[in-house]
């Protein structure tokens, strides 16, 4: 599996990462080597395998929910603390609406 | 007092009798960790203040005659990737370099709760993501045990401040092999105990169906106890058992004559001479106990380093996406846009193995590529706990190798990714399945580098793990 550089664009996008080229092309490298490496998983049949979404022991020990009583929370000082930008109560971010 | 092999139970001992108080340890603790740190940057932030404050409690409940907690004195490490409330959490990240949580992880309360003193946070590979130590953005840790080489990872500093005498126990993470592969580098015992069995409450998710808090010790019986105050029901995690915690040190207790031990021929292929020489020594150790020892076959090994790193960077694309310079991490100063800011913030903050493991994960759950990648790992990960599930069986445990050669040179395997993770085949497999594994010191190579021996259980079947590990240390030479 060969991944060209436009497609590791494309990831870093969907990843929410600025790339420098350098980095670009080492990943395109790196990922093509790492997905060359996992179609090792062809060779496996299982089609007639449930897939595992979380480890398998008995239900009762997991799915407990606890009881729904409130809770202190964090303030709204704590919750901002380690903001890199904040005021008047909230994160602030850079302009999202174009006048 | 000799601090570098202080057990907990030397730590009671020597409160009750007066021989040293525990704010007298706790300061000489700080002390050597400090001095230590010089040499292996095995610490990130030392907590001295909150160590001290903590330390007056125990010693004001002892001169009270009040009961002692279980860790009353006892000096911890805390790998950096654990929330402690008011002390600076990194992950080994740039990213939260200036990170101070507002809240403990429940791990570290009950540790805390049971006198245990926090000297301070351990370095590791950023976000967990790592076998070396090298992956942290402010510079590696070096081996106690030789200077020159790795302490494995990326629980690396954990295990080198049990290894160095600076912490008598401390507390790691392990995703695919986190707590075992640097244990075995550095020469003390590592447990990853059953998915579940240690509350994630605080610890800083890599990849949630495979994260798990574990001890590091000097022993099988110092890991135990720790285990014992941590373990258990938290209502703040939903995925921890209810299952009850078992009594480690009654089972450590019990002889090991008669248990059925699976040693599974797909883990001797491709292993260092001097690495499957120490473990057939532990293996003899064991039979000469009376184990009776049983090939078992695992026939679906080859596969899970590719279903695991499959699912572990899946996971990860999805759990780091909340570091995006709005809530808790730094953020870059040249960004007009939120969409810039986003991007920048990640693309500036994460260090190279993050960033690989993020677009790795990004790409296959990717439109038309979930089907072909995630789901087909996910079957194979079901082949493999179906392996163990068949071994388990008919044997009690199974014991492999935690890696395929000791702690290797600084920088000698950083610049191959592909390398670097066929290195965990023989911890990531435990790892997949849920399972409690351990690794326990079992010899050490010419060159005096330390070999871990790999003891791996079913589901919640903790007792057994330490029993085994117990007894052969008592038994060692």
């Amino acid at each position: 599996m060969k991944l060209t550089e436009e497609q590791v664009r494309y990831v870093a996008g969907l990843a929410n990462l600025t790339l420098t080229g350098d980095e670009i092309q080492r990943y395109a490298h790196d990922l093509s080597e790492i997905l060359t490496h996992i179609e090792n998983l062809n060779t496996l049949d299982t089609s007639n395998v449930e897939p595992m979404a979380q480890v398998l022991f008995e239900a009762e020990d997991t799915a407990s929910l606890r009881a729904d009583v409130p809770h202190t929370c964090l303030s709204n000082a704590e919750a901002l603390a380690n903001a890199p930008v904040a005021g008047q109560g909230y994160f602030k971010v850079p302009k999202v609406i174009e006048r | 007092m000799d601090i570098v092999s202080l057990t907990i139970a030397a730590v009671r001992d020597g409160l009750a009798s007066k021989q040293f108080s525990a704010v007298e340890l706790t300061q000489e603790a700080l002390q050597f960790a400090r001095q230590e740190n010089a040499k292996t940057n095995a610490y990130l932030t030392f907590s001295g203040e909150r160590a001290l404050a903590a330390a007056q409690k125990v010693d004001a409940a002892l001169a009270a005659g009040q009961p002692l907690g279980p860790l009353a004195g006892v000096p911890v490490g805390i790998k950096d990737v654990i929330v402690t409330r008011g002390v600076r959490t990194t992950c080994g990240s740039k990213l939260l370099e200036h990170f101070v949580p507002p809240y403990n992880a429940t791990a570290v309360e009950r540790l805390e709760a049971a006198g245990g003193i926090m000297i301070g946070k351990t370095n590791c590979d950023e976000f967990a993501m790592g076998s070396s130590t090298e992956n942290s953005a402010y510079g590696p840790v070096r081996n106690p045990v030789a200077l020159d080489r790795v302490p494995g990872g990326s629980s690396g500093g954990s295990a080198a401040v049990v290894a160095q005498g600076t912490a008598v126990v401390s507390l790691g993470s392990d995703t695919g092999g986190s707590i075992r592969q640097p244990a075995s580098f550095c020469g003390c015992v590592g447990v990853t105990p059953t998915y579940g069995r240690v509350s994630r409450y605080g610890l800083v998710a890599f990849a949630s169906s495979l994260d798990h808090i574990g001890p590091f010790a000097r022993s099988a019986k110092d890991a135990a106890t720790l285990l014992s105050v941590i373990a258990g029901r938290d209502e703040r995690d939903a995925t921890s058992a209810a299952h009850p915690v078992q009594d480690y040190e009654a089972a450590m207790a019990l002889p090991v004559e008669g248990l059925k031990l699976g040693l599974p021929k797909e883990y001797f292929e491709g292993l260092n001479q001097e690495t499957g020489d120490c473990i057939h020594a532990g293996l003899d150790a064991l039979k000469k106990l009376g184990c009776q020892i049983v090939d078992v076959t695992m026939p679906h090994t080859k596969w899970a380093i590719d279903a695991y790193y499959i699912i572990c960077t899946a996971e990860v694309s999805a759990n780091l996406s909340r570091f995006d310079g709005v809530r808790f991490t730094t953020r870059s100063a040249n960004s007009n846009t939120l969409l810039e800011m986003y991007r920048n913030s990640r693309g500036e903050g994460f260090g190279a193995e993050a960033k690989r493991r993020i677009m790795l994960g990004a790409y296959v759950l990717s439109h038309g590529y979930y089907d072909a990648y995630y789901l087909k790992a996910q079957r194979v990960r079901a082949l493999i706990a179906r392996d163990f599930a068949h071994a388990f069986e008919t044997v009690d445990a199974i014991i492999a190798p935690v890696s395929p050669f000791p702690a290797f040179k600084l920088g000698e395997k950083v610049n191959d990714p592909l390398q670097m993770y066929l290195s965990d085949i023989y911890t990531i497999t435990g790892s997949l399945a849920g399972i409690p594994c351990m690794s326990v010191p079992c010899g050490a190579t010419a060159a005096g580098l330390p070999i871990g021996m790999q003891i791996l259980t079913k589901h919640f079947a903790e007792d057994t793990l330490f029993r085994i590990a117990h007894q052969y240390e008592l038994n060692r030479q």
